[in-house]
């Protein structure tokens, strides 16, 4: 038993650095939940994996549901883990971000979270 | 099925920790009825434990709501039972379940127990077998919702008798529940990373009693013993704290690694017997405990509760390492074997 163990955890470990798995969230722009002074121009998320843009979208929608985002996602070219979504100048209130990702190895993860402009 | 619980006593004499809520392997004609519906219902299961984007970890008590590729190794368990006057239970669990669709996958498990008896010298063997089969036949994204039916039966006589493995097999339907709580209005958002998962299920034995006869070498007439195992209602839940939601969909409360992926949970495991005199008597544990989920796998730890003299005197702990076979190896073994992408 201690051999199994002991060979399945060298595994894990060794091949670890070659592995992919789920896409999370690691960091907004806005932050999730933040309140920002002004409009920002784009929304960035970082994720904890690699990600395939063809599959991976972001929207921003106004309090009323309408979609305010500039529909132009795409991948920060020197860093394949940072999708970027451009914003026209935002009015004060409350806007939702709705981000789905698949990452290179084709999990599926999405959430959603919201961020609020001043002014 | 999940690793070391504190079953108690569907027997009048046997309180041994075993696997509280499993879910047991269908009947034959149950299994092909099943097998047929997976391959012509459309499925819209995301697997691995996600229903729109709550991720609903692998629970160490109450078994999980949903299907996927996973290993439990190793999950060690300890409590003093009330046994012949408080015996040390410890367990070592392995558990792998795999996918054969999707929305259905098959379970493997099996313990090392070592029983300690006061003033005796400990016994250590293997369980019985337990195989089991889950069917996740619901999913809501929008209210994070996971159903699922399966089964679990403990294979009588494949364990060792010196650790009260019992010679008859056991059968337990079940139903598995997670809810989010995403949904919440705004107005009460810090609630929504908050989620419950678990189970209901009954213990068949297919044996309504054991008898033991031996020589009592004092009047050198027979001892007749007759234990009795009534059908046992198996029931309990999570309820859990997500950090990783709250960071990810509420709000940046500025937390970093390693604390940014922590899930505080209660479990609550109960059992109550239905039949053959003791019905009514339940036992039950209150978990209180910590998961950390990482890329490729968990770990948790919990404390556990006995609630009444019937489950212990004295609190036990449970502790498991978890892996996502489907993150460590998505395009070989954690993946479904027919019928989908993961």
């Amino acid at each position: 038993m201690k051999g199994v163990i002991l060979g399945f955890l060298l595994i894990v470990v060794a091949g670890s650095a070659s592995l992919k798995a789920h896409a999370f969230l690691e960091r907004a722009e806005p932050g999730v939940g933040a309140t920002v002074q002004t409009s920002p121009g784009e929304v960035r998320i970082r994720f904890s994996e690699h990600i395939k843009p063809a599959f991976s979208t972001i929207q921003v929608f106004d309090v009323s549901g309408k979609e305010v985002d500039k529909c132009d996602v795409h991948l920060d070219r020197s860093n394949q883990v940072l999708l970027r979504v451009s914003l026209p100048t935002l009015q004060p209130g409350t806007y939702k971000v709705v981000w789905r990702v698949v990452s290179v190895d084709s999990h599926v993860t999405k959430g959603s979270f919201t961020f609020r402009v001043a002014r | 099925m999940r690793a070391t619980r504190a079953r108690s006593l569907a027997t009048e004499r046997s309180s041994k920790l075993k696997q509280i809520f499993s879910y047991k392997v269908l009947q034959s004609a149950a299994v092909k009825i099943v097998a047929a519906a997976l391959f012509v219902i459309p499925t819209t299961a995301w697997a691995h434990g996600f229903a729109g984007s709550r991720f609903f970890p692998a629970t160490l008590t109450t078994d999980d709501p949903f299907v996927n590729d996973e290993l439990s190794l190793p999950t060690v368990s300890s409590i003093v039972t009330p046994d012949e006057g408080g015996t040390r239970d410890t367990e070592v669990v392995v558990d792998i379940a795999k996918r054969i669709t999707p929305n259905f996958g098959i379970e493997l498990g099996e313990t090392l127990i070592n029983l300690k008896p006061p003033s005796e010298s400990s016994q250590t063997g293997f369980g019985n077998l337990e195989v089991a089969a889950k069917y996740q036949f619901f999913e809501s994204d929008e209210h994070e919702i996971i159903l699922s039916l399966g089964a679990e039966v403990e294979i009588g006589g494949t364990g060792n008798k010196r650790v009260d493995a019992d010679s008859f097999t056991t059968w337990a339907p079940g139903l598995f529940f997670g809810k989010g709580f995403g949904d919440l209005p705004e107005t009460i958002s810090f609630l929504k990373p908050l989620a419950v998962t678990g189970q209901v299920g009954v213990a068949i034995p297919t044996s309504a009693s054991t008898r033991t006869v031996t020589l009592n070498e004092t009047t050198g007439e027979r001892d007749i013993d007759i234990e009795r195992h009534p059908d046992v209602l198996e029931w309990g839940f999570a309820v859990e704290y997500s950090l990783i939601y709250l960071q990810e969909q509420v709000k940046d409360i500025g937390l970093r690694a390693p604390f940014d992926r922590l899930i505080p949970l209660v479990e609550f495991a109960f059992e109550t017997p239905l039949n053959r005199g003791q019905q009514g008597q339940t036992t039950a544990t209150i978990n209180p405990g910590l998961i950390w989920s990482g890329k490729y796998f968990q770990v948790g730890a919990e404390a556990i509760i006995p609630v009444n003299s019937r489950t212990g005197n004295d609190v036990g702990f449970i502790a498991q390492l978890h892996f996502y076979l489907d993150d460590l190896f998505p395009h070989s073994l954690g993946r479904p074997l027919f019928g989908g992408k993961k």
